[in-house]
């Protein structure tokens, strides 16, 4: 059983999507109120989905999501993308996240962020995320640069249930 | 009430709390408004909601921006001479130390305010406000 797997499975060195998942769907208190979804995560990209909530709108008469809660979408998917480029869940914590608000987010449909770890030194890791709507990928609501701390001096982000790969 | 009329309200009696209950994303934050000497300033309230990470535990770091960037907007607001609604150009977040899910102030001053952009820096802190958990500038577009 030495096959190279296809492009897109799971990465044998790395963190099997599934456990981000599972932290996705169950092991974050605010991921739950949110309603996050988790997409796809790999060593290279990470995604996840907020689905649209009249309870995250900033402005009444467009209905127009808050930055907010854009904010709070790439700040988790910037995190996950740091665990898959690390191919470890190591405790990090978010030096910096600088958000450029390109666009209004369009009332009733789901925002979409992705993020990639473009570069990990020692103790930190450098990251591009991007927010949009799944049909105009291209059309960004929102585009951000990160940093994050590696191996900060508190815990993993997420409950003892879930189960850690050594 | 529009959101420009809870600006106009809220200009006009000092409280800002008639912007904050107009804004369905700050209620379901829980986002509240206090006056002191120095100005306004925003309160986030203990809530296991808000937990981004349990095991420390600690707030989400979203949550947290989202706090400043909603400080910042308010003391545009009621700083303004005009009746203004802030759009958001641009926040850069720092992060300072790890925010506990305990109560969490947040107050912005206004760097500049030129005739069509904003800035305006913003602290947030918890017990005590020369330790503050997170700092960030962010850009308005006013006009």
């Amino acid at each position: 059983m030495s096959e190279t797997p296809p492009p897109g499975s799971f990465d044998p060195d790395g963190i099997d999507p599934a456990i981000i998942q599972a932290i996705v769907s169950g092991g974050i208190p605010h991921y739950g109120v949110l309603g996050v979804e988790f997409v796809t995560a790999s060593r290279e990209v990470a995604t996840l989905r907020l689905p649209y909530n009249q309870d995250f709108v900033g402005d009444p008469e467009t209905g127009t999501l808050h930055g907010g809660v854009i904010t709070t979408l790439i700040d988790s998917v910037c995190g996950i993308a740091v665990f898959m480029a690390m191919g470890r869940l190591l405790p990090i914590a978010t030096l910096d996240l600088r958000i450029d608000y390109l666009k209004p987010a369009t009332a009733g449909q789901a925002v979409l962020a992705t993020a990639e770890c473009y570069k990990v030194t020692r103790s930190i890791a450098f990251l591009r995320a991007r927010a949009y709507h799944q049909d105009r990928p291209d059309d960004l609501i929102a585009t951000c640069a990160s940093t994050f701390m590696l191996g900060s001096s508190g815990e993993v982000p997420f409950p003892k249930h879930i189960k850690v790969p050594q | 009430m529009t959101l420009l009329d809870a600006v106009r309200r809220a200009k006009e009696s000092g409280d800002a709390a008639h912007v904050v209950s107009s804004i369905p994303y700050f209620r379901f934050l829980g986002l509240q408004v206090g006056r002191d000497a120095q100005g306004s300033f925003c309160q986030l309230p203990e809530d296991p909601r808000l937990i981004g990470n349990p095991r420390l535990p600690a707030l989400h770091g979203g949550v947290v921006g989202a706090l400043l960037e909603s400080a910042a907007i308010v003391e545009l607001i009621m700083t303004s001479e005009a009746e203004i609604l802030p759009k958001t150009i641009n926040i850069t977040i720092d992060y300072l130390r790890s925010a506990r899910p305990v109560l969490t102030f947040a107050r912005g001053s206004v760097t500049k305010h030129g005739r069509r952009v904003a800035n305006v820096r913003v602290e947030a802190w918890q017990d005590d406000p020369a330790k503050p958990v997170a700092a960030a500038h962010a850009h308005f577009l006013i006009a």
